[in-house]
């Protein structure tokens, strides 16, 4: 019996134009299609592998505006029970440290939790600093980056894979919180008779007052502001090599000015 | 007044199928349809989301959904590709559907689990080498000897009849004459493997490559008596109401493929450039895509509008003709324009377009032709009654 919560975000599609809102340069949600966050697609299928094996019941935790329930349903279509979702506009703005502050809480609510699980990072802030912050919030023993997840009994293992260090495995007594990489699994598609039991299941929606976070949270309350951004430049004309017969000499002597060689 | 939105779980279920499609589906069809080889591995995916299973109860293995919830995911399979939707249309509608609507309870609880759940495919021998929409034409013979249905014969164009996991066709067959002195016409179950039956070669098709399509001969192929599917002589009215529904879904299969042609074309349009303009900033190219979008949406309208009488029991028939007449037609249209967008780059087999045109005048001729939905539509506005 393994008890699991997914953090869940909905993020721009990553297929669409993303950009930041002119205002305040948050993120402009109104510019592109929403989607629930491809990794955390990865984590809910690594939850409901686990429950499948363990049983249990498998909670997404969400933050974020109404439209959310969006990804949310997602989630439970493919077959988690229940959700938690704090909406509220006072979180508008909310810095890595808030939204972790607020995930605690709301995490809290879920009774006799055994794991955690979250994508590594969000592909729309790419902070990738959540999971840790959560994890030391919560006293909990942190196994991120995982590419490979076992529960057995009380302990969950995971091979934790990055560019730096390569393969590393560890191992933690639960409750525990774990963050999984883009090679954890393949994640299913939703089927009808999942959407049809998602409308059914219960999502509970919180406020930040309802988590006693009244206040504190928020754009006005970050602790990073950002004072500006710009769109990327377009890309520019590559340089044209004209083979007259030292092709090969032109295009390394171009590669050796970029310091390429 | 109507409502044309999409209730909130049929959208769910178009967008999982969208994201398939493109995610899946898009990145690897090319080569299947090169090599015209049957896509196992997609198959079992579209088995693992249940697409096998919509239309029927969760007793059979079934999603609980409906026709309509078909017809969405064929269109957006069909946007990407007709091989793939027509393996579901027939596995479907073809396979499953004959055995839940006619079947008692013994042969629904054998086949249909597997059925809907994409392990097994299903197919249905109605054509004849000599006999196309003329149903009546069927020569196959089935006779009872010693308690076992004997069974020669051929069957021509049967699509999913000689997959690896193919596990049955049903196939009609003349078992005797009627008073009336016309031909008594039954169908019969025959599991995959049953000697005296056998399957040929895939053809060499125009179009629908990556699906799979063969002639079936019975030699003295004998099954069990209890495997007639259905009342004795019903055959023919049973494969009558199934082709009503099966014209809806491929109206849905051809508005897919139309579909699918303004989405290429909208990409291509907007990058391709002649004489220093991009091509779509030209009104020959706009009137183009403007008549394909107005053909398309009038389909798609065609189409929900036949499956909402289907659905709520009413007689379909004749916009269940019309949807498929308009819906095919949209699909010749939109596939030739799209290809003459393409330019040079239309005839080539590396862009979708030029598969869409090849799997496109399939659909103004399976299930019904063009001229067959023309006599329904008259008939049922009594024209020459």
């Amino acid at each position: 019996m393994t008890n699991i919560v997914v953090l869940v975000k909905q993020v721009p599609d990553t297929y669409s134009e993303r950009k930041l809102a002119a205002g305040d340069n948050t993120l402009d949600r109104e510019a592109a299609d929403a989607v629930l966050d491809e990794i955390n697609e990865r984590a809910i299928e690594e939850a409901l592998v686990i429950k499948e094996a363990n049983e249990g019941e498998v909670t997404v935790v969400c933050v974020g505006p109404d439209r959310a329930n969006d990804a949310i349903r997602k989630a439970l279509s493919m077959g988690a029970d229940k959700a938690v979702h704090v909406s509220d506009e006072a979180l508008h703005g909310a810095d890595i440290l808030q939204t972790s502050k607020v995930l605690a809480k709301a995490v809290g609510t879920v009774e006799g939790v055994d794991l955690i699980i979250a994508g590594n990072e969000a592909s729309d802030g790419r902070g990738g600093a959540v999971p840790a912050v959560l994890a030391e919030l919560l006293g909990l023993p942190q196994l991120t980056h995982a590419r490979k997840v076992t529960v057995e009994g009380g302990t969950v293992k995971v091979e934790r894979e990055t560019a730096d260090e390569g393969i590393t495995h560890l191992e933690a007594s639960l409750p525990a919180l774990i963050s999984v990489n883009e090679k954890i699994n393949e994640p299913r598609y939703p089927s009808f008779k999942g959407i049809m039991a998602a409308k059914k299941k219960p999502v509970e929606k919180l406020t930040a007052a309802d988590l006693g976070l009244d206040g504190e949270v928020g754009l006005a309350n970050a602790a990073s502001t950002v004072l500006e951004s710009a769109p990327k430049p377009p890309r520019e004309a590559g340089q044209r090599v004209d083979d007259e017969g030292d092709g090969g000499v032109k295009v390394a002597e171009y590669l050796a000015s970029q310091k390429l060689i | 007044m109507i409502d044309f939105r999409l209730d909130e779980e049929y959208e769910a279920l178009r967008k999982t199928v969208e994201d398939f499609a493109r995610s899946e589906v898009a990145p690897v069809i090319g080569e299947f349809y090169e090599r015209a080889e049957f896509p196992y591995q997609l198959v079992a995916k579209m088995g693992q989301m249940g697409l096998f299973g919509l239309p029927f109860p969760e007793s059979v293995g079934g999603m609980g959904g409906d026709y309509f919830a078909l017809c969405l995911a064929l269109e957006e399979l069909a946007r990407v590709d007709s091989s793939v939707a027509i393996t579901l249309e027939a596995g479907v509608s073809l396979g499953a559907m004959p055995l839940y609507r006619f079947g008692n309870e013994e042969q629904r609880q054998r086949w249909l689990p597997r059925l809907c759940s994409g392990a097994g495919l299903g197919a249905f021998g109605l054509t004849e080498p000599g006999g196309g929409s003329d149903a009546g034409a069927t020569r196959t013979t089935a006779k009872i000897v010693d308690g076992e249905w004997v069974i020669n014969g051929s069957k021509a164009f049967i699509t999913n009849s000689g997959t690896e996991i193919t596990e049955l066709v049903t196939v009609t067959a003349v078992t005797g004459e009627k008073p009336n002195g016309h031909k008594e016409i039954s169908a019969i179950i025959v599991p995959a493997g049953t000697p005296g039956f056998t399957v040929a070669p895939k053809y060499s098709k125009v179009g629908w490559n990556a699906s799979d399509t063969r002639e079936l001969a019975f030699a003295d192929c004998r099954v069990p008596a209890e495997n007639l599917l259905g009342e004795r002589g019903r055959g023919y009215a049973q494969f009558l109401s199934i082709l009503d529904e099966g014209r809806v879904a491929i109206a849905a299969v051809s508005v897919g493929l139309a579909q699918g042609c303004i989405d290429e074309c909208l990409r291509y349009v907007g990058e391709r450039e002649t004489f220093g303009n991009k091509i779509g900033s030209y009104q020959a190219i706009q009137f183009k895509i403007a008549d394909m979008e107005a053909r398309t949406h009038t389909a798609r309208l065609a189409y929900y509008q036949a499956a909402a009488k289907m659905l709520r029991g009413e007689p379909f028939k004749k916009e269940a003709a019309i949807a498929k007449l308009v819906a095919s037609n949209a699909a010749m249209d939109n596939s030739r324009e799209a290809t003459q967008i393409f330019g040079g780059y239309g005839f080539m087999n590396e862009f979708p377009v030029g598969r869409f045109y090849r799997d496109a005048k399939i659909l103004e001729v399976g299930e019904g032709t063009s001229e067959v939905q023309r006599m329904l539509i008259s008939r049922e506005l009594g024209v020459g009654a």
